[in-house]
């Protein structure tokens, strides 16, 4: 029944990684590209590594699969905030569908 | 009702096929760009499917020691990540100050 389990969570866990990759190239400019890219991506290979602690269900390859969700719930956020404060100061224009921009007013100063 | 074993091979070729169309989808927008964030971006969900790609691997393998390997390859493609987006705030933040010096001196 586990390895079912196992076969489901590949599944789910490779068609959120689709939908992140699709999202990068259909969304309109970079922020919301990296709103794709980040959240979707880190589902997807979460899924992914649980599925592979579910499938060899041994102490060692748990606490490495451990390990990776660790690494990628930590760097994930880290990496894309990096990224949208760069987009953001390089001054580049947001996509024409954006109509709220909280950061306007303070331009020029630290974000 | 198909047995567990030939199911998880299915579901690992599945999800290796849906993994590589990802990953061409964002090479795709890693050559096309526009800007360079796009690119880091492009970079960045690329290091995280090969990540997902490895584990996949493992799992259709059944070999453990590619886990390994996504742990090392997480680590260095954040650091690699992180000092993209710091080269694109220098270069930029370069630029404006050259041009802000520029105006003054006209």
């Amino acid at each position: 029944m586990v390895d079912y389990l196992t076969g489901l969570l590949m599944l789910l866990g490779s068609i959120f990684c689709l939908v992140a990759s699709v999202g990068i190239v259909r969304l309109p400019d970079a922020l919301t590209r990296m709103h794709a890219a980040t959240k979707t991506g880190t589902l997807g290979t979460g899924l992914l590594i649980i599925a592979e602690a579910l499938f060899y269900r041994q102490l060692g390859i748990s606490l490495r699969a451990a390990t990776v969700i660790a690494l990628v719930l930590l760097t994930a956020p880290v990496a894309a905030h990096l990224i949208g404060r760069a987009f953001y100061r390089s001054g580049e224009a947001l996509s024409d569908r954006t109509w709220i921009d909280e950061l306007k007013s303070q331009k020029g100063k630290t974000v | 009702m198909i047995s567990a074993n030939s199911f998880i091979d299915f579901a690992g070729l599945a999800a290796l096929a849906m993994l590589l169309f990802g990953l061409v989808l964002v090479l795709w927008r890693l050559a096309r760009g526009p800007t360079a964030a796009d690119r880091v971006i492009a970079l960045d969900l690329l290091s995280m499917l090969v990540v997902a790609f490895l584990v996949a691997i493992s799992i259709h393998a059944r070999e453990t020691s590619y886990l390994d390997v996504a742990i090392a390859y997480a680590c260095i493609a954040f650091l690699g990540t992180v000092a993209l987006a710091r080269y694109i705030t220098r270069t930029s933040r370069r630029r404006s100050e050259q041009k802000q010096g520029d105006q003054q001196d006209g």
